[in-house]
């Protein structure tokens, strides 16, 4: 019986930090009665046309492999989706591939990309997996920290501070998990000056780009001279409230995107089958739900920030995706405690913002994809919180 | 009418609940109290929104399920006032819940709510049929609701399935 197995895992694996959430996530669990705004994804289920066209392929027998990259007629939907929605062309044929959710296309895009040693920057308060997926592949995460300041913005002077000659790529997220701060086209045509200089790569996550609320979104492909230079991660799990679907996709220049099919089909072979029909069906007939459900959050949205500032939580309006990350320095709580302790008094989950790295601390993460009734009592709660352990320094 | 988007957006929250407080929908669409209070007067004074009505499943109360029927009928419209006379005259039953005028093989669609057959079938013969310019009455009753007013009855979608907390 072998009772020591640290000989035969490997040292990147070892490595690997637990993510931070998962930690909260086990607490929060054991409880009952917990109002979360803990919870990354869409409180509406995915619309029912998207629902049955996914049964009806099953119904009619779409259980085999599909093409490595996806079937043929998914990703000419994403092509014109790309060009109609954002402007950015890409040839379904050689430069798209269907993904298990855009989690795997981060995967496939760093794997892609670096040789061992090499540095990706990662904009911060980040989504956890993308150090552990830079790590993964052989890469070293390089964290740009970002402020309250500016919104939690990245500048081109923040950037260009952390380039070395090891700089391979920058991983942008706009809207950001967890911030939910929003790069204009003016932001992002400044970065895009600094990513010509030094000659970068740019892994864009745009999973958020259906959630942008106060203007329209803009690909970082679609700025000029960067299409050549962006692997485009997107997918159908926020917008469409399919995350359970895990289907994603990536579009990028066609050098990339054949060394990043070569990947996909040694270690996933093809998403499934009967899902990408569902997908079929997202991106042809779902244009009124998705804005049914923007315009719920974005009501959402107003109501939480509002009324957080008036409890005494400072919180900046995000452009985008559903979270809000309002300040909990007034309260002299690191953020681990913080949601620690509001979990155990009040049965409020918020997410610790120093998971999402470093300048998340004194921040907590607030999802408000959830109901307003839920909405309405977990603030309510949140107040009490605050008064009854006179956490906050301001009325 | 042309609403502003803040009137239309007023509206669709309210159409979701007309409970929510007016404190609620001003942090909702980021304006004060006083601005969505006069707003909402206007919207009733122009008869935008024209009531608040409970959406109550019935069936689910014992002794409280009512009968529905939902009655085809055809009509002699008159001349200078079309079918607008005899459909103003059925409206004014309060059995009737609800009346549209139709295109197709009949003219009126009324759905009518009483609490026994026998008062459905009363209302039909005696009071109904016996309007003048009334041709002929089909009736369907109701066996079970599954949607109605855009509100799916009796069904799981709306449970929460999420773990408490994912990235």
């Amino acid at each position: 019986m072998i009772e020591d197995y640290s000989r035969y895992v490997s040292e990147t694996g070892k490595e690997l930090k637990p993510s931070g959430i998962r930690k909260f996530f086990d607490l929060a669990a054991s409880m009952e009665g917990v109002i979360s705004l803990g919870v990354g994804e869409p409180d509406f289920i995915t619309p029912w046309n998207i629902r049955e066209a996914a049964i009806v392929s099953l119904e009619q027998g779409f259980t085999s492999y599909t093409a490595n990259a996806g079937l043929l007629e998914l990703r000419q939907e994403i092509s014109a989706y790309l060009d109609k929605r954002f402007g950015v062309p890409y040839n379904p044929s050689n430069q798209i591939i269907v993904t298990i959710g855009a989690s795997q296309g981060l995967d496939l895009a760093f794997r892609a990309i670096l040789n061992q040693g090499d540095e990706v920057l990662i904009v911060e308060p980040a989504f956890v997996s993308y150090s552990p997926l830079v790590t993964l592949a052989g890469g070293r995460p390089i964290p740009v920290s970002t402020s309250p300041a500016n919104g939690f913005k990245v500048t081109p002077e923040q950037i260009e501070q952390q380039i070395t000659s090891k700089t391979k790529a920058i991983l942008l997220c706009s809207p950001n998990n967890p911030t939910g701060s929003t790069l204009t086209k003016a932001d992002l045509e400044g970065i895009a000056k600094v990513i010509e200089k030094h000659d970068l790569i740019v892994v864009s996550d745009e999973i958020y780009a259906e959630l942008s609320y106060d203007e329209e979104f803009t690909s970082f492909s679609s700025i000029k001279g960067m299409y050549d230079r962006t692997i485009l991660l997107n997918g159908f799990s926020k917008g469409f409230a399919m995350t359970g679907w895990r289907l994603g996709f990536v579009a990028a220049p066609k050098p990339l995107t054949e060394v990043m099919l070569k990947i996909h089909q040694y270690t996933t072979m093809c998403a499934p089958n009967m899902l990408q029909h569902g997908a079929i069906e997202a991106l042809r007939n779902t244009y009124h739900e998705v804005e049914a459900m923007k315009r719920s959050y974005r009501r959402r949205r107003n109501y939480v920030v509002q009324t957080l500032n008036q409890i005494g939580l400072d919180c900046h309006v995000p452009g985008g995706a559903f979270y809000v990350f309002p300040s909990i320095r007034t309260t002299g709580l690191t953020s681990e405690q913080f949601a620690e302790e509001l979990l155990l008094q009040e049965k409020v989950a918020v997410v610790p913002g120093n998971v999402f790295g470093e300048s998340g601390e004194g921040y907590v993460r607030c999802s408000y994809a959830t109901s307003m009734p839920q909405l309405q009592e977990a603030l309510k709660r949140m107040q009490q919180f605050l008064e009854s352990r006179k956490l906050v320094s301001k009325a | 009418m042309k609403l502003s988007s803040e009137e239309i957006e007023i509206l669709r929250i309210m159409e979701e609940n007309h409970k929510i407080s007016v404190e609620s929908i001003a942090l909702m669409v980021m304006s004060s109290e006083e601005s969505v209070r006069k707003t909402i007067k206007k919207l009733e004074d122009d008869k935008i929104i024209m009531s608040y009505p409970t959406l109550i499943d019935w069936s689910k109360v014992e002794g409280q399920e009512n009968i529905i029927a939902m009655i085809d009928v055809k009509v002699t419209p008159k001349r200078g006032v079309g079918f607008d006379e005899v459909a103003d005259r059925i409206a004014r039953f309060p059995e009737v819940s609800s009346l549209y005028l139709m295109s197709g093989g009949y003219d009126l669609s009324i759905t009518i709510e009483g609490k026994t057959m026998n008062q459905i079938a009363t209302f039909v013969s005696e009071k109904l049929s016996t309007i003048e310019n009334v041709i002929s009455t089909t009736t369907h009753f109701m066996l079970k609701k599954y949607k109605h007013d855009g509100v799916i009855f009796s069904s799981g979608d709306e449970k929460d399935r999420r773990m408490v907390v994912s990235p």
